[in-house]
């Protein structure tokens, strides 16, 4: 019926409310035909709305939802060449193995049963249990059937709900590698709903951070990590030292800082110059201009942003030694700990309380412990700088939204 | 003598579990004895000799087996009426919202609620007066109207408790919504089914007071007991009542060993399968 | 019953004309109502409707020859209230008892089964509810061959003077323990313990066990665990369990008939007689009536300081 090449899908201003709650705002997204997409935000943002109504199983309230080039908002779920890896699974618990999986091709009366249902149990290295109830199954395997039966059918699109969420971090880690692995082999659109930022961060080629039932920003998950466009994309994505400062000057490009690879085509536009913002304590930071949000104005308030693993650590003893054209805040070592690969320092600085530093546990610098005095510095092209009014904006109706309701979540 | 004590004290529960347990299955132990009975006279309340006279013969007695047959064919009607409608409802009550649903859970409520004796009345006043002839219809009727609450509480219980994802990947592979309900809904609610029609199918062959009210002439296996009673209990009667039970424990018992099997022969498959 | 429609349904999503009457969403929003009404209309026909109807008949005179006419005849009520209040007190003072019996050994039982029982969970099951496939008159009447005059119970409680004192309480009499009130009682206790166990070791088997190590690791005895854990954690299966028990054993007339005497008499042997043998039906429906009225107050009552209101 189709093949085993994806479609792409297209959501127009689609949108869903409850009353007078919107679990989704209108929302316009277009994921690429054999792309790995994931829709990443916390319990509550509206991702599982969206993926279901993709499915069929939630009506929009607006908007339409398109596949490979077709309408289909008014198709019922069993009419859409969409499957989905339900959260929990959601295996049939009457039905053995075989006829889970042989579920779907069964209704559609496809007569090669047998063949399809043996390859994909084969594909998932399930072929021996065949004939055991999804019960007797381990939560690995559980979830292995629920992809299999999904993927037996060829739908255009996968939709995993929380695929992994009911797994250990182990076997979480093993099952992201084996879905990305199976992904680029049948080159199926999987769409992909999560919680959690390190899943999307192993498979999806794009990722569309939700909150608020809104998408907050789209991108590499590479990008998104890198340059994030609001705070909460900086918070969810990863650990974020943010410094409310402002713009003191607008400067040509000093050009003398090195630039990390995955930052490369920030170079070209570096031509547009750098910030220099003052933080608390009168320390002096520098922002490419181009990893600015906020527009470039002196006095402007912005956030400067810079991620834990970018830091360097220093004594301050040694504060000589740091090369120069580097980005320095002073600071006392208020706690440490330990995690193998590296240890978590947590920094008060005059600019800003409890800074997250984490330093690779090669030569561990003995001076480096609580109550020392520390200078961090980094190189200016990994800062980044977020709107401060925005920020605070965004604030205010984060707090607003769980004011009355928010409590259970 | 302190140490019985203590032994006493440490395992209470377990005496006075065991006591309870052997208060509620002594009457049965005594049917059983004396279904071997020989009784002089018409009543088989004290024990005379050892007698194997009415195992060979159990319907020996007038109209005993007749009421055994209506008591069975009534119980498999009610069983199939009961679980039908209280099926329907269930899956109704389960599923949707209702703006009188209070109205209706009552409804189904009460007459569990209510002793047996006031719906007996009630029902066979309301025959009476609607000119109604008693006999196995109206039983029927009657047994239906009671176990109706117990099929859908049971039901009912069975289907909330289903995760309603199942549904919906049903729906997502492609099943309509009559297939979703037939392969999906059914099957899976079928064990609270199962359990309300096996409760309808006990308390109906086993129901004396509605019966005893709205049965008119009509006799039934517990009316029969009743009246004999008062005419001379037949040894027949214990018969019947310990082939029941051995029924019954044989069944419970065939179904626990099956299952065991099946259970035992997967585990070696699959150790087999790993080694 | 949704064939028809179901190709033509998702194709309409664009302007449908306004007005449709029995469109397919309406259709598919009365198919909740077909499914419940035949369900609901039996027991409106046959529980709620006779219940009116007998309410209706209790204020009635007349006789089987004359017909019977509603003529608003309360003193039926108080005729009846006046002859038969020993028969209500009984009735409410035997089940009363046969309940805290039932409460008293069957706890014991299912927290055994609960806790206890290990692999025995399963055939201590069976043998609670297996006696239930002998017909339960069959094994009312196997109490009057243990509890005959001269067998080996009697004669054991006698030998242990237990029948001197239960008969200085008014509870036996002499050295008869059949057609005494402990024989009805301890019929309705038996007749009704499995409604009580079943209920408890429902609510006991949903405790975890580990709540008993958590309680016994911040200093709780034994006793004290049970006292300020277990019980109220089984609450709601004790209420379920003495209402299942009360209910019935109040409007049975089984035990009293089989295993009392005419001093034993309940209510339920009253309207039994009332309805079939005298066919004075007003009174039988008054005091049904009565009984009803009763033990819905009752039990109202309880589930309110009980605080189980969810129970109704």
């Amino acid at each position: 019926m189709t093949e085993s090449f994806g479609g792409d899908v297209r959501l127009t201003g689609i949108s869903k409310t409850y009353g007078a709650f919107t679990a989704v705002h209108p929302l316009q997204l277009d994921i690429p035909a054999g792309s790995f997409f994931a829709l990443l935000g916390a319990s509550g943002c509206g991702k599982t709305t969206t993926l279901r109504m993709i499915a069929g199983l939630e009506e929009p309230t607006t908007g339409t939802v398109s596949l490979a080039g077709r309408d289909v908002t008014a198709l019922p779920a069993h009419k859409r060449p969409v499957n989905t890896v339900f959260q929990n699974y959601a295996l049939f618990p009457h039905l053995d193995i075989y006829e889970n999986v042989a579920f779907g091709l069964r209704r559609r009366g496809i007569r090669s049963v047998k063949q399809r249902v043996g390859d994909m149990l084969d594909l998932v290295q399930l072929g021996d249990h065949a004939r055991r109830r999804p019960h007797q199954l381990s939560g690995g395997q559980q979830q292995r059937v629920a992809l299999a039966r999904a993927l037996v059918n060829r739908p255009q699109v996968l939709l995993l709900d929380e695929p992994l969420g009911a797994l250990d971090l182990k076997l979480r880690r093993r099952m992201q590698l084996e879905l990305k692995r199976i992904q680029t082999e049948v080159g199926i659109t999987f769409v992909h709903v999560t919680h959690d930022q390190e899943e999307v961060m192993t498979m999806a080629d794009t990722v569309a951070v939700m909150n608020g039932g809104c998408v907050e920003q789209l991108g590499a998950p590479a990008d998104l990590y890198e340059n994030p466009g609001t705070v909460f994309v900086a918070d969810f994505l990863g650990t974020s030292n943010l410094i409310a400062a402002e713009v003191a000057e607008v400067v040509e490009s000093a050009g003398l800082v090195e630039v990390a690879e995955h930052v490369e085509a920030d170079r070209s536009s570096r031509a547009g110059g750098d910030l220099v913002l003052t933080a608390a304590g009168g320390a002096k930071l520098t922002l490419p201009a181009a990893r600015c949000r906020a527009s470039a104005r002196t006095g402007r308030k912005v956030l400067a942003g810079v991620r834990p693993e970018k830091i360097s650590l220093a004594h301050a003893a040694d504060a000589a030694a740091i090369p120069a054209g580097r980005n320095r805040l002073t600071g006392r070592i208020a706690d440490s700990s330990f995690t193998g690969v590296s240890t978590q320092y947590v920094i008060d600085s005059p600019a800003a309380a409890g800074l997250v530093v984490y330093e690779q546990n090669i030569e561990r610098n003995t001076r480096l412990r609580p109550g020392a005095e520390v200078v961090l510095h980094w190189n200016p092209a990994h800062t980044f700088g977020l709107d401060a009014d925005q920020a605070r904006e965004a604030k205010a109706e984060a707090a607003r939204r769980s004011g009355p309701s928010g409590a259970g979540n | 003598m302190r140490a019985p004590w203590r032994w006493l004290r440490r395992n209470l529960v377990v005496v006075a579990g065991l006591a309870t347990l052997g208060y509620l299955t002594l009457p049965n132990a005594v049917v059983l004895l004396f279904s071997f009975n020989d009784p002089d006279g018409r009543f088989n309340y004290t024990w005379q000799r050892f007698s194997t006279d009415a195992w060979t013969d159990p319907c020996g007695v007038a109209d005993l087996c007749g009421s055994l047959g209506l008591s069975l064919r009534i119980a498999l009607w009610a069983t199939l009426g009961a679980t039908v409608l209280g099926t329907m409802t269930a899956f109704a009550l389960a599923r949707h919202r209702f703006r009188a649903r209070t109205a209706v859970n009552s409804l189904i409520f009460l007459p569990m609620a209510m002793p047996e004796i006031v719906m007996a009345a009630s029902l066979a006043t309301l025959f009476l007066n609607m000119g109604v002839r008693f006999g196995f219809w109206t039983i029927l009727i009657a047994h239906i109207m009671f176990c109706l609450s117990f099929v859908i509480t049971a039901v009912k219980a069975r289907v909330l408790s289903m995760d309603p994802r199942l549904e919906q990947a049903a729906r997502d592979l492609y099943a309509s919504p009559p297939q979703t309900f037939l392969r999906v809904t059914l099957p899976i609610a079928a064990p609270g089914i199962a359990a309300g029609a096996l409760l309808s199918f006990a308390l109906s062959f086993d129901d004396f007071i509605i019966t005893n009210f709205n049965a008119g002439s009509t006799v039934t296996f517990p009316m029969y007991v009743w009246g004999s009673a008062q005419r001379g209990t037949p040894v027949q009667i214990n018969v019947i009542g310990t082939a029941m039970f051995l029924v019954a424990v044989g069944c419970v018992l065939a179904a626990r060993v099956a299952g065991g099997r099946r259970t035992r022969n997967k585990a070696r498959r699959s150790s087999r399968r790993r080694s | 019953m949704l064939g028809p429609v179901r190709g033509r349904g998702p194709a309409v999503r664009g302007p449908r004309p306004p007005v449709r009457p029995l469109g397919p969403a309406t259709r598919k929003r009365l198919v909740p109502y077909w499914l419940l009404l035949p369900g609901m209309l039996w027991l409106l026909v046959f529980f709620a409707a006779p219940l009116v109807y007998q309410a209706s008949t209790s204020l009635q005179t007349g006789s089987l020859e004359e017909g019977f006419r509603v003529t608003w005849h309360f003193s039926t009520y108080a005729d009846a209230l006046a002859r038969y209040s020993p028969q209500f007190l009984r009735s409410v003072g035997y089940a009363a008892a046969a309940t805290a019996l039932c409460l008293v050994l069957g706890y014991p039982l299912a927290y055994l089964i609960a806790f206890k029982a290990g692999r025995w969970r399963n055939v201590l099951m069976v043998l609670v509810i297996a006696p239930f496939f002998t017909s339960f008159l069959i094994r009312t009447l196997a109490w009057k061959t243990i509890l005959a005059d001269r067998g080996p119970v009697v004669s054991a409680l006698g030998s242990l003077h237990v029948l001197d004192v239960t008969s200085g309480l008014g509870i036996t009499e002499g050295d008869r323990v059949l057609a005494t009130p402990l024989a009805v009682v301890c019929g309705l206790t038996y007749n009704f313990l499995p409604f009580m166990i079943l209920p408890l070791y429902s609510s006991l088997e949903r405790v975890d066990g580990r709540l008993h190590e958590a309680a016994a690791d911040l200093y709780a005895r034994p006793a004290t665990i049970f006292r300020k854990v277990t019980l109220p954690l089984s609450m709601p299966g004790v209420v379920a369990g003495t209402l299942l028990t009360f209910i019935p054993a109040a409007g049975d007339y089984v035990n009293a008939e089989l295993l009392g005497s005419t001093d034993q008499k309940m209510i339920g042997n009253v309207i039994q007689s009332q309805f079939l043998r005298v066919l004075d039906y007003p009174t039988a429906a008054a005091l049904s009536f009565l009984l009803m009225a009763a033990i819905l107050a009752m039990v109202t009552l309880y589930l309110r300081t009980s605080g189980t209101e969810e129970l109704l």
